[in-house]
């Protein structure tokens, strides 16, 4: 639990070396669903969910439209609460401490699980002003050392050869696969543990998206990603396990190759060989 | 059909420029250097102006934003962001019914309310008469332009870990802020010709005073006194004074219009 807890701190120093000094870190999940239930009013969205997110990789989530794929991605950061008449029952631990206690506050909670959402969603603000609009809020940095971290957030997201001349440009002036990559730095200059991403890449051509993939390949060296997709093909390609979600229920969950090649449930299988959904 | 509406839409024109033409022809070849920085001279003279009236208008509209902008813009944030509720549903039921409330009605609850209570008429019962008309309206335009913002942007707030009234605040409000002003500007022109609750209140006086405490001129009020009064000298001045009303009140609106353009303009 201290354990836990003290994980939550913002802390810098302790981001990337962690991989580094403790290599069996990697065994432990960072996100641990136990028997999680969801309802808005009195439709049950969610039922009974119960596994674990392992840290650094990719995790997709896969399953026909309406299955609850993004109400479970809210749940994590606590985007559904502010819908009126929700609740849930059962529990999503962060790092081991359950992010509906009474001691996690929403504003650390979402500091350690960014998200990137469907279509991109710039502030109508400069492209610098976007990326340190969380370090800001969070105060993780004097701004004197913020042009460093947003031009370190702008390179992993691999965008920052592209606007490093335009800084001071408006955030909605840059395409589309731009304005996501640029979400995605500034979900990552908060120096997240969890990444949330909501079908980020289906507003997105092609050639944007393959960008937004190879993002996801080295990114998850450094967070660990959940990623909802409609497209199988980039679930098999980028992600490390993947969940089939039907009618608010988990069907299956495991190794992506696996479960694309050989699924345990034959709705899976209908759903992945393009049957239904 | 297309002909009925067609005259009757330039009737109404008509009718404006009528107005217009007017108080062009009756107040402009009053309206000289001493009609705007002179105090009215005793009754019966000629020259004198309306400084004390411009002045007046200028700091009971001022208290009156000043009372009324912070109320209205605050309770149309709260409209728009967490007014779902039966409470929010019953605010916007009473900010409506004020809207459509006549002024002389504040007026004679201002009376009874502020001016009975102090004993004498004053400028501030007349501004606090003014702000109440104006509170409806801003706080149901400004709930419409806030929400005019996008949720996807609201949500991008809260996901970075803004607090839902930061995120009110630093997002919301920054980029319905165009908005806000423009209907800041109208509701402004709105009250700035209001006459009906100031007789009860600011009263009118055909001195210089700039105590909010002691009834006060207004350009409205000028209009009203001179107008009715028995000198040419006077009809002169209210003709003169109409069409500096008349002057500000389209500027308003023109700024407004303006502000609200290159809103859009950005936003494209
Ligand atoms: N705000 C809401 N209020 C009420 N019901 C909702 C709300 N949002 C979603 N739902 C319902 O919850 C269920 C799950 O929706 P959700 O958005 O999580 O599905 P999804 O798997 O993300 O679908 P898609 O692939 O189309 O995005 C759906 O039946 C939907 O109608
Ligand atoms: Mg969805």
């Amino acid at each position: 639990m201290t354990a836990a807890a003290v994980e939550l701190v913002p802390h810098e120093a302790a981001r990337t070396p962690r991989l580094v000094q403790h290599p069996t870190q990697t065994a432990t999940p960072v996100i641990d669903v136990r028997r999680y239930a969801f309802w808005y009013g009195g439709t049950q969205a969610l039922f009974d969910l119960t596994f674990t997110i392992p840290r650094r990789a990719v995790t997709a989530l896969i399953g026909p439209s309406g299955c609850g794929k993004s109400t479970f991605l809210r749940s994590i950061n606590r985007l559904n609460e502010l819908i009126p008449g929700t609740r849930h029952t059962g529990d999503i631990l962060l790092e081991g401490v359950s992010v509906f206690s009474r001691g996690m506050d929403a504003v650390a909670l979402r500091r350690e699980v960014g998200m990137v959402f469907q279509q991109p969603n710039p502030f109508p603000k400069s492209i610098f002003d976007n990326v340190a609009y969380g370090p800001r809020l969070n105060a993780l940095a004097p701004e004197r050392d913020m042009p460093e971290r947003v031009e370190r957030a702008l390179r992993q997201a691999a965008l920052w050869d592209e606007v490093k001349d335009r800084l001071e440009a408006p955030g909605t002036s840059l395409s589309g696969g731009q304005q996501q990559r640029l979400c995605i730095a500034r979900a990552l200059a908060n120096e997240p543990e969890v990444l949330l991403m909501d079908e980020p890449c289906s507003a997105l051509d092609p050639a944007a998206t393959q960008r937004i993939e190879e993002l996801l390949v080295e990114l998850k060296q450094s967070y660990s990603i959940v990623i909802v997709t409609h497209n199988m093909q980039q679930a098999s390609r980028v992600s490390d396990l993947t969940g089939f979600f039907y009618l608010g229920h988990l069907i299956e969950f495991g190794d992506t190759k696996q479960l694309f090649t050989r699924p345990a449930d034959e709705r899976t299988e209908a759903y992945i060989t393009g049957r239904f959904g | 059909m297309t002909t009925l509406v067609g005259v009757l839409s330039f009737v109404a024109v008509l009718a404006l420029a009528v107005i217009l033409g007017y108080l062009v022809v009756k107040g402009a070849s009053s309206l000289d250097w001493n009609f705007f920085v002179k105090n009215p001279v005793p009754a019966g003279q000629a020259g004198g102006g309306v400084a004390n009236a411009i002045v007046g208008t200028v700091i009971i509209v001022g208290v009156a934003a000043l009372i009324g902008l912070p109320i209205g813009i605050g309770t149309g944030l709260y409209l728009a962001e967490y007014g779902s509720g039966r409470f929010g549903w019953i605010v916007r039921f009473v900010a409506d019914v004020l809207n459509g409330t006549p002024s002389i009605v504040v007026g004679i609850f201002a009376w009874t309310w502020l001016v009975r209570p102090m004993g004498h008429f004053s400028a501030l019962a007349g501004s606090v008469a003014l702000a109440v008309l104006m509170v409806p309206m801003i706080a149901r335009t400004t709930e419409e332009m806030v929400r005019l913002v996008p949720h996807s942007l609201r949500e991008a707030a809260l996901a970075l870990g803004y607090p839902r009234w930061r995120t009110s605040l630093r997002i919301v409000a920054r980029t319905a802020l165009a908005g806000i002003l423009t209907s800041c500007l109208v509701g402004i022109a709105r009250i700035a010709g209001e006459t009906a609750p100031l007789l009860f209140t600011a009263l009118g006086n055909l001195n210089f005073s700039s105590s909010i405490l002691q009834p006060m001129q207004t350009l409205s009020l000028q209009v009203f006194t001179y107008g009715t009064g028995p000198f040419d000298e006077w009809h002169r001045l209210a003709w003169a004074a109409a069409l500096v009303l008349m002057g500000l009140v389209l500027l308003l609106s023109l700024t407004a219009r303006w502000a609200l353009r290159s809103r859009h303009g950005a936003a494209r």
